[in-house]
């Protein structure tokens, strides 16, 4: 069990690790000169050379690159991802800022998106009427094909600009987070509920459901006491490497709400060129990402008494 | 759950009770949708009816409609049937056509089910207890509480045969071996006090010795609590060694009904004497060639030789490593042109043991030598070319044949791997010689496996096999997925390839009545060790070891052997 959890650990902390470096390789050794990316792109002729060494001795760019390296690593673990080259703020401090708000509407999305899989997958495998189940089957491919940029402004047009029941862009209020919420889920409830669907229609037939109606369960009984768990499995994995999606996500959604949070944080920094501002979100992203993976692959033990027995084999059990 | 206690009563308290069986199917006809408005007939106008304290067996082979029949019963078929015509009562209440709400307060209340496979059969995540309480909580006249509840489920998994009760019922499904889940199954359809239990192919899944235990249980049961039995099989031997009545289904028709020794005597029925014959209880020594029995020499030279074989798989774990030891210092000795079987129940080592002896699988020491060459420890390559010399049947023709290659791609595969018979012609007249050599002519040449019955599928893979013309061929489990009239036709086709083509046979099976049919030698395994060996005769006479005798008692069809006998 030790063995176990220890195991999910390091590979969580390495994939942190394997952000962090591939985005050191990526903006700090490939381009040509990283002094040139710490300037706004309009004013770099006009900075006199003595300032750019200067910043660039600032940087440790005048030092071998593996020096860098260990450097900025030996930083980023205590926190510290240097400054925002635009605000001059610590990048950490720009993205915990953001954070609340990004996550507030990214575990709201998942949430949604989970309701509206498993009343998909629920109706479709309760429904006795064969065309309720097609056309219920029908709509996860639906929500998938349509991109959030388009159900963003549609949402925007109908429920905003035509009725006036949400605010149209803006953080303030409950009322506010409603729109982005409902664009973000709508796509990402579609992988989750063809997986579900699909697992629930293979459980709903296997044969300790036959058991169960023969033990005279009802068929209510048999999907909510029986199926459900089953099927659920699956689905937790989907879901939290899901939750990269939806940070990814909220770029658009962000913008398209004019919301304040990572994903408008993101587009501004690879707008303007923050090297350590795009770096500091890519590790930090990378490490939600990580740390809700662990949780799911923590509680996988606890759902399901087969794992859990693999995992015990070093306790001898009497044959 | 307040009209469950109603319901019932009313199926049980009926006036009519002592004159009308407990269950009474009458000409029930059951369709398959195939198409937008076409059907395809299962069960044409079967009619059965089992009595209280009656053990009756419903026997045919897959596609006989005998699941669809009993699905049926209990109101379990599939949405892609319908009932066409009849009805289905129980004690006089007919339920033909009852809903689901209205057929949940009969199924575990009156009937209750054990299904085929224990395995896959019980809910994986819940606790043993916690399923059989459900099965007590559905069922019960009226509200208890949760200690009654635990007390009627162990008495019930106790009913069954489970020992140690208490542990069971805190254990999960994959703690227990196939026999217990199967008890464990039992003691769910026993937790509603059911008047009738329908059991379909309650042992297939599981051994020999396992299956004589648990149906010997049921008959127990029948006596002890005094309530019919409806066991659905495709054994006739297990049938007719515990049935008070036999009814035989082919084709979706009742053809053969009757008590056992009415039908062991004289079967009316052409098909159910078919079957009565193709039972390998019925035959005494090794079948014969069709083409004239040629002599086996007596003292052939060993073609296939292993020694001291031994193999031991590490399970994942920290600390103190587990360890599994499949193979335990084997020997095996194979003559040329015979035949030697290796059985054995599951876990014994003996599919360990068939990999080995083919290089699927590498041995921790021991040496296998084929015909002066050895085996063990060559090259991917040298292997290789052994391999033309060494072929392979595998156990499940449904599986084991690629579904998007034609049958003469199948066969011509191992041609095409060792760049034999290059020419597009050369190779066609091959595969048509192999196909005949197998029975199978060339109209199946463009077909796919979906296309091909069971007993087919094995004929392409025997024929893919024979295609190097090797001296050794590996069956590992080939007829067990077959039903026993096509069983008994691969079988004679093994013989007379054998005879033909003089090849040598290592015969992997867990089922002793077929050894008989097809063996020179046999090796008995248990746990990863050789327990017995020797020729067929000496080890079915006088059975030196207690394992041996134990698995010669638990072959059924005992009553099938002596009605063919005398």
């Amino acid at each position: 069990m030790l063995r176990y959890v220890a195991l999910k650990i390091g590979r969580a902390l390495f994939v942190v690790w394997a952000a962090f470096t591939l985005t050191f390789v990526l903006l700090f050794v490939l381009p040509a000169n990283p002094v040139d990316l710490l300037f706004d792109p309009a004013e770099i002729n006009a900075i006199p050379p003595e300032v750019r060494e200067r910043v660039a001795a600032n940087y440790g760019f005048n030092k071998p690159v593996i020096l860098q390296y260990l450097d900025r690593l030996g930083h980023a673990l205590t926190g510290d991802f240097g400054n925002s080259v635009q605000s001059g703020r610590p990048v950490t401090a720009a993205i915990l800022d953001m954070l609340p708000s990004t996550l507030v509407l990214a575990s709201g999305a998942l949430a949604l998106a989970l309701l509206i899989a498993f009343v998909i997958a629920f109706v479709a495998t309760s429904t006795r009427r064969e065309w309720v189940r097609n056309l219920v089957e029908a709509l996860p491919s639906g929500a998938v094909s349509v991109p959030v940029f388009l159900s963003g402004i549609l949402i925007l047009q109908i429920f905003s600009f035509r009725l006036g029941w949400f605010p149209a862009f803006g953080d303030e209020g409950a009322k506010s987070v409603v729109l982005p919420l409902v664009t973000l889920a709508i796509p990402v409830s579609g992988p989750i509920a063809q997986l579900l669907v699909r697992s629930f229609a293979t459980e709903f037939h296997s044969g300790y459901v036959t058991t169960s109606w023969a033990k005279g369960a009802t068929r209510s009984g048999i999907i909510i006491g029986d199926v459900f768990r089953n099927a659920s499995l699956p689905a937790l994995t989907i879901a939290s490497i899901t939750f990269g999606n939806l940070i990814a996500g909220s770029v658009i959604t962000e913008t398209v709400f004019a919301r304040k949070g990572i994903g408008r944080l993101t587009q501004t920094a690879i707008d303007t060129l923050d090297v350590p501002l795009v770096q500091g979100i890519v590790v930090f992203v990378a490490a939600i990402f990580a740390l809700i993976n662990l949780i799911v692959d923590l509680n996988y033990p606890l759902l399901d008494p087969r794992l859990r027995a693999t995992l015990a084999v070093s306790t001898p059990r009497a044959a | 759950m307040t009209d469950a206690a109603t319901v019932p009563r009313e199926v049980t308290d009926s006036p009519e009770e002592e004159q009308d069986p407990l269950l009474r199917i009458t000409d029930l006809a059951i369709d398959y949708r195939t198409g937008r408005r076409q059907w395809t007939p299962a069960v044409r106008g079967a009619s059965l009816h089992v009595d209280t304290g009656e053990f009756v067996s419903l026997v045919g082979e897959s596609g006989s409609g005998k699941t669809t029949l009993i699905q049926g019963a209990l109101g379990l078929l599939p949405t892609s049937a319908r009932i066409r015509a009849g009805s289905i009562a129980y004690s006089g209440v007919d339920v033909t056509g009852w809903n689901d709400q209205r057929m949940a307060l009969v199924r575990g209340n009156y009937v209750g089910f054990i299904p085929q496979d224990p395995n896959t059969s019980l809910n994986p995540v819940k606790k043993i207890g916690q399923q059989v309480i459900e099965a007590v909580r559905f069922n019960e006249p009226k509200a208890g509480n949760a200690a009654q509840h635990k007390e009627a489920a162990l008495e019930s998994l106790r009913t069954a045969g489970l020992k140690d009760t208490e542990r069971v019922f805190q254990q999960y499904p994959h703690e227990l071996s196939g026999g217990m889940k199967q008890r464990a199954l039992i003691a769910v359809a026993l937790a509603g006090k059911p008047k009738i239990i329908v059991a379909d192919e309650p042992t297939s899944a599981l051994d020999v010795t396992v299956q004589k235990v648990i149906l010997d249980h049921l008959v127990g049961l029948r006596e002890e609590l005094g309530i019919g039995i409806l066991l659905v099989t495709h054994n006739l031997g297990v049938a007719l060694d515990r049935s008070d009545r036999i009814l035989v289904m082919q084709d979706g028709e009742i053809v053969e009904e009757g008590p056992v020794r009415q039908v062991l005597g004289n079967a009316t029925n052409d098909y159910t004497r078919r079957l009565l014959d193709a039972a390998p209880a019925r035959h005494i020594g090794r079948l014969e060639p069709t083409s004239g029995a040629p002599s086996m020499p007596a003292a052939a030279s060993a073609v296939l030789e292993a020694r001291v074989l031994t193999k031991t798989y590490h399970l994942r774990g920290r600390g103190r490593r587990r360890e599994l030891r499949a193979l335990d210092t084997t020997d095996l000795v194979v003559r040329k042109g015979t035949t030697h079987a290796i059985v054995g129940e599951s876990g014994a080592g003996k599919s360990t043991l068939a990999s080995i002896l083919v290089g699927f699988t590498s041995a921790d020491s021991g040496t296998v030598h084929i015909g002066g060459r050895e085996l063990t420890g060559l090259h991917r390559s040298q292997l290789r070319q052994i391999r033309r010399d060494l072929q392979f049947v595998f156990q499940n023709p449904f599986t084991s044949l690629d579904p998007r290659f034609t049958v003469s791609k199948i066969i011509a595969e191992p041609l095409h791997a060792f760049g034999l018979a290059t020419s597009k012609q050369e190779r066609t007249a091959r595969v048509v010689e192999l196909l005949k050599a197998v029975a199978l002519d060339e109209s199946y040449l463009h077909r796919l496996p979906s296309q091909l019955s069971g007993g087919q599928r094995q004929r392409v893979a025997i024929a893919r096999a024979l295609a190097l013309n090797p001296e050794i061929l590996v069956l590992d489990e080939a007829v067990s997925a077959l039903d026993v009239s096509v069983q008994a036709q691969i079988l004679q086709l093994l013989v007379d390839l054998q005879a033909q083509f003089g090849l040598s046979y290592v015969f992997v099976t867990h089922d002793l009545g077929v050894v008989r049919l097809i063996s020179d030698d046999v090796t008995v395994m248990k746990g990863g060790v050789v327990v017995e060996t020797g020729s067929v005769e000496q080890v079915f006479r006088s059975p030196q070891h207690e394992y041996t005798r134990e698995l010669l008692a638990a072959i059924p069809g005992a009553r099938v052997a002596l009605a063919g006998a005398s």
